[in-house]
This record gives C-alpha cells, structure tokens and sequence, in this order.
C-alpha cells in the first residue's frame, strides 16, 4: 500500500524532461522570445509610449523605410564595422600567436600569465571605461603626457603629435580609442580559446614533423593553424556578433552619445538614443530588425568562407 | 474503496482550513486597516528634498506613508516612461525634470491638474511664471506642478579677471564684449574664457525667442534653424574655438571639474545651482574666488527645474492625497525654502522671494548676495514651447556645430544640412 502510494509521486520518464526544463524554458519565453515577438510588432507601430500600450499605431512597414533613409542610421553601421573590423581582426592575429607562445613557453606560470590576459574580460566594463576615460584625459591624462615625453627625444619627436590629443573629442580619434580598449578587453578570451584548442593537437603530429626536418614556422604554419581552424572559425564568429553588437564601452566613453560628430556612435547606441532619448520605439525595433539581418548575414558569410577553405584543403 | 469512504473527511478539512483563513483575514480587516502609503519616484537631490518634508507631512497627515523610490536621473525617467507605457508599477508622485515634462505632456499619460480636483489654476499666481508655463502643453494642459527653477547665471572667477585687468561690466555689455574679454583674459592668465564652444551656442539659440516659439520648431512643426538667430550663436562659438578660447571640455566630465579645480576655466553659465555643487563637490578648494552676474547683453535663460506629476494610471484612491502632496512640496513657502537651503534647488514657488534668507551673503561666492540676482532673472525668464523632436534636433544642432568648429564646415552648409535632417523627422 505504500508503495503504491510513493510510486504515485513518481514522475514518469516521459514527464520528467519537461518539468526540469520547464523552469529555463518559461524563463526563456518571458525574457527572450517575448521580447523578441514585441519588439517585431513594434517595429510595424507608432507609439509614443507615455501614453500606454493602447496608443500603437499600425503603420505598415514606414518605420523600415524611414530607418532605411535615416542618413544616421547608415552612419552607425558604417562605424559599427569599422570598429568592428579594428578591433576584431587585431584580437585574433595577436591571439594566435600569444596563444602558441604562452602554450609553449610558460611551464607553470601559464596559468597565471592566462590569468592575467583574461582579467579584462571579466572586469566590469563600467570600471575598465572609467579607468580608459583618465587615461584618454587630453590635459591631464598618462597617455598624453607620454606622448609629450615621447616628443622631446630627438629621432622620435617628429613621429609624436605636438599638441594633446583629443582622443574623445576629435571625430577622427575616438574611434581608434574605442578599438583599443575592445582589443585590450577581448584579446585574452580569445588567448584562452586557442589554448584550449592547443592542447587537443597530439604531440607526435609536431615530433613526426620535427623528424622530417619541418622548422618551427612550417610546423605552426602547416599544423598548428589547420589544427585551429574550427576554432578559429568559432571566435570569428564571436567576434563578428560581438562588433555587430558592441554597446558598453563606446556607450560610456562617449557619455552615452556617441561621441563628436556620432564618430562613435555604434548602431547599437543609436537603436537606445532612438527609443529612449528620441522617443520612437517603432523606427528603433525597426533599426534592431535590420541589424539583426545584417548580423545573420555575416555570420553565415563567415560560415561559408570557413567551409569552403575547408573543402578546398 | 477506501479513497472513497475518506474523501469526505479530507474535503471537511480543506473546507475548515479555507474558512478559518478567510475568518482570520476578515478579521483583520476589520480590526486595523494597514496604512495607506503613497510612493512618490525621485532622483538625487529630489528625493532628499521628499524625505526632509515627511516630518511635515505626517504631522498633516499622520495616516498616511510615504514612500519614496529614488533612483540615478537617467534610470528614473527610462523607468517612468516604461511605468507609463505599461501602468505597471506606476508612482503616485513622480518627479519630472524640466527636459521630460513637455515629451509627457505629449503623451498624455500625466493627469491635467488643471482639472478638478485639483485646480491648480487657483495656485497659479504663487509659481513663477516661465515655470507654470513650462507645465502647460498646448491644449492648455497643465500636466506638473513647478518644485524647483534653474535661473541662468554666469559665474565667473574674480581672481582671474582682476588680473587680466576685465570688469564684470565689460563682460555683460554684449556678446562680443564678452569673447574680447576672454581674449584678454587667456592673454595675461592663460585660463579658457568657457568650458566647451558648444556653452555658447546653447545660450544664444534660446535668446531672442518670440513669446510661445519653440527652439528648434513652431508650432506647425515647421523647422527654425536656418535663422539668423541659429546663424549668430554659430558665428559666436566659432569665433571662440578660433580664438582658442574654450577649454574643448563637455559639462560633468572629469576635465570640466578638473578645469574649475585648477583656475583652468573663467567662466560658466548655467543655473544658479551651479555655485552650490561648485561648493560642495566640483571645486571646493575655489571657495571665495568666485562671483554671480547675469548673463552678458540682458539674456535670461532657464536652465533645468523639477516638477512634480501623477499619473493616470496611479490608483484613483490615491490621487488626492498625491495632490496633497505635491500642494505641500510646491505651494509650502516653508517646504521650498528649506530644499533652497539646504539642496540649493531654487524655489519655484514665487510667493516666498521675500524671505530673507534671500538677502543672505554667499560665503562661496566671497559674500555675495547672489541669490537676489537669481531672483531677478527668474522674473525675466520666458517659457520656451517645446517640441517632440527636440532632443534629437539638440543633437543634430551639437553635431553640425562640431563639423563647423573641428572641420571647418561652412556655417550656412551646417545650417542647411540640419534644416534637411531635421524636416525628415519633424512630423513623426
């Protein structure tokens, strides 16, 4: 009898997966698809939103056509890739190798030396922005006052600006600044995923190759790099989205405004000025409908590039 | 079998669980009523000045709680508009700088508190003016009540303009009198004339401002910037990036106190409550160096305020107390003159400029009567109407100004390129 009764609280298997995803998964239907489902219908409304959800306005697709006209609109997106192409490519071409050196030249001290490279990435980017902002000071910041010593040796003077750069204020430095620091924050993460990658290449691969007399460059140019691929495949791909997408650091050094002139302004801050500073939450879901596609778009060029390469060889 | 013969029995039980509970809940229904709390949503300094008058309010009205939910500026307007938006979580007060309430008044999300039960029509006289129109929408709407005002002064540091032998009177006397002081003063003390060129057009596109006129649009929507108004605050800041003499630093950033700290920056306009986060935080150390004038060539500009609405969406229940409320905080001479003394938020309320508080010498500003001067450009101050689309026109404003002033941009091209951006949004 009582086990008839315990079996009763039994779950039966079938059940089972349902009820333990169920928590993720109505989680995810709230936070995710809800306001992804939304933000689609908004995008074909006008709405101002002081006065409630029953004041949208179906307005077919004009919010795509104004966003398709908006001369800033395509200023972001030309900013968002080129800050996306200065700041991405770097990473990988300095992760590669770092990855190989650190791989293999730091006994037990690679983990610190990780460690290290990977602290920006997990450091508040509140903190890492306000930290850049002094650095960036044009009068009273260290990387001015180092130019200014730089200026004064002989040879190298003249490769050194003369005046304080205005690295936040000028159209044509914030951007560079803005690279920097996404460089500087996302290089280590990418450290660590071609470690990772690393240490699944076999050794003997590298020891048959010493043994038939390849070089250190053959050995990385024709083992290490094919045997990265997929990796590498991967955190382009990371970091495709995460330029598409970037936000943070340009948000609060720019003071939440883009910058002079909206230099850096990423479409990301456009699409929050948009609904939140200018008030039209339609054209800004439009805006992030498109830059949705133009993300999915690259991403599967990415792909694609990556397959083919891999086909051919 | 079984199941059936103890099914009654287990009913029984639920059913005595249900009604002891309801009985319990009745009861304490009826035995004391919890208190009635009214919320009232702020931001810094605001909720500062709402916690210190609930004394006051409890001595009125012991009743009833207040409950106040402050948060950063930014997070709390982002937050009322998504309050609005959902009436979720909606305050029964909520506190609105100036920048906000004419985008809310569009919205109709704020009651008309011109309406009864409120009528505050009947306490209009006791407001400054410019700020009770700052409240009004243009269907005669009066959505907030006026708490605080921010009347246009320019601070300036004394030191610096003895030693560069300027008066103050030479630099009110007209606009280009004050760019040819700056030029004198950068000349003998090396410190910038204003922080940013920007500081200057901002002033002079808000002078000169026909009665009901807006900044950037009239009131068909139709775009003003490709004026002379536009074209000489322009020139001006052109002018002064030409003569090197702005610092090139934006309000609020570390460089902008840095240069106040360090005697690095002459002067600034801005509201009169400036001089006190000048005092407390931003530079200290320049206690008594420096002095209040109005603004050069008789301009008088408003600059910021806070106000105080309810939403239609707050529990009808509540809404009267609310207006108790924002009567108490607004039309309360004493209320308003302690936010004066102690936040530096200059009081709206007009009926209590005759305090002498107002007479008192500023240690700050090396003993001056600063605040009379305040007083006396609030009464000059005239409302602006405002527009929809006039944070994005700012920005577009900002941007043509940045192209004229780092890349030489033509000021007439500048002009027309902001006309064209703008006429593409007027009407959304």
């Amino acid at each position: 009898m009582r086990a008839a009764k315990f079996m009763a609280f039994r779950l039966s298997p079938e059940l089972a997966p349902y009820l333990f995803l169920s928590p993720f998964v109505l989680l995810f239907l709230v936070f995710g698809v809800f306001p992804l489902l939304f933000s689609l219908y908004l995008a074909f409304q006008t709405w101002e939103p002081t006065s409630g959800l029953a004041a949208m306005q179906f307005v077919g697709w004009d919010n795509f056509a104004f966003a398709l006209q908006d001369e800033w609109f395509w200023k972001s997106l030309k900013n968002t890739a080129w800050l996306a192409l200065a700041s991405g490519v770097p990473q990988h071409l300095v992760a590669i190798p770092l990855a190989c050196f650190i791989h293999s030249s730091f006994g037990s001290l690679r983990n610190g030396v990780v460690g290290a490279y990977f602290m920006p990435y997990i450091t508040s980017t509140v903190a890492i922005a306000i930290l850049f902002s002094s650095l960036f000071s044009t009068d009273y910041g260290l990387i001015n006052v180092v130019l200014s010593g730089l200026s004064q040796i002989p040879l190298l003077g003249g490769l050194m600006p003369q005046h304080p750069v205005d690295w936040l204020n000028d159209p044509d430095t914030i951007k560079p600044a803005i690279a920097l620091i996404v460089f500087w924050r996302y290089v280590g993460f990418n450290v660590v995923l071609y470690l990772a990658a690393l240490q699944t290449i076999p050794k003997d691969i590298y020891e048959a190759a010493t043994m038939d007399g390849a070089s250190r460059w053959q050995q990385f140019w024709f083992i290490t790099l094919p045997s990265l691929k997929p990796m590498i495949f991967f955190g382009v791909t990371l970091s495709v989205i995460g330029g598409l997408q970037l936000f943070e650091e340009a948000f609060i050094l720019t003071g939440g405004r883009g910058g002079s002139d909206q230099a850096g302004m990423t479409t990301a801050i456009y699409l929050y000025r948009m609904a939140f500073d200018f008030n039209d939450f339609g054209a800004a879901s439009a805006m992030s409908w498109l830059l949705f596609i133009v993300v999915a778009l690259l991403t599967w060029l990415t792909n694609r590039l990556f397959s083919t390469k891999e086909s051919h060889s | 079998m079984n199941s059936r013969r103890f099914f009654p029995w287990k009913v029984l039980a639920v059913l005595g669980l249900i009604s002891l509970t309801l009985c319990d809940v009745s009861a304490s229904q009826t035995d004391s009523q919890p208190p009635l709390t009214l919320t009232v949503a702020a931001y810094p300094a605001v909720d500062e000045i709402v916690k210190a008058a609930i004394p006051l309010w409890k001595r009125l009205h012991p009743e009833v709680e207040i409950k106040v939910v402050s948060r950063q500026f930014n997070d709390h307007h982002t937050a009322m508009i998504t309050a609005l938006s959902t009436s979720f979580y909606l305050p029964d007060v909520m506190a609105l700088e100036v920048g906000f309430v004419g985008r809310f008044a569009q919205g109709g999300g704020l009651e008309d508190l011109a309406l009864a039960p409120y009528t505050i029509g009947q306490f209009q006289a006791g407001y400054v003016p410019y700020a009770y129109a700052q409240a009004t929408s243009r269907n005669g709407a009066v959505v907030a009540a006026p708490a605080d005002i921010g009347p246009g002064t320019m601070l300036y540091r004394i030191d610096l303009l003895d030693k560069a032998g300027v008066t103050e009177a030479q630099m009110r006397q007209s606009w280009d009198s004050y760019v040819e002081s700056g030029v004198q003063i950068k000349a003998v003390t090396g410190a910038y004339l204003i922080a940013h060129a920007r500081d200057m057009k901002d002033i002079m596109i808000r002078t000169g401002i026909k009665p009901g006129e807006g900044l950037y649009f009239d009131k068909q929507s139709r775009v003003l910037v490709n004026t002379p108004r536009f074209v000489r605050a322009f020139e001006l800041a052109r002018k002064v990036r030409t003569l090197k003499l702005d610092a090139k630093v934006i309000a609020w950033s570390n460089e902008w106190s840095e240069g106040f700290k360090r005697g690095g920056i002459a002067t600034q306009m801005s509201g009169a409550w400036l001089s006190g986060h000048m005092n407390t935080w931003l530079a200290p150390g320049t206690r008594g160096l420096w002095r209040a004038a109005q603004l050069p060539e008789q301009a008088y500009a408003a600059y910021g305020g806070t106000f105080y609405a309810i939403p239609k969406g707050a529990p009808a229940a509540h809404k009267r107390l609310a207006w108790e409320f924002i009567k108490l905080m607004t039309q309360n001479r004493e209320v308003q003159l302690a936010a004066f003394k102690v936040q530096d938020a200059f009081p709206a309320l007009s009926s209590s400029y005759d305090d002498p508080f107002f007479e008192l010498p500023i240690a700050f500003l090396g003993g001056q009567k600063a605040r009379v001067i305040w007083r006396e450009a609030a009464s000059h101050i005239t409302a602006i109407d405002v527009h929809k689309q006039d944070a994005f026109a700012d920005e577009v404003i900002n941007t043509e100004l940045d192209k004229v002033l780092d890349r030489g941009k033509d000021i007439t091209t500048a002009l027309a390129d902001a006309q064209r951006l703008l006429q593409h949004r007027a009407n959304r």
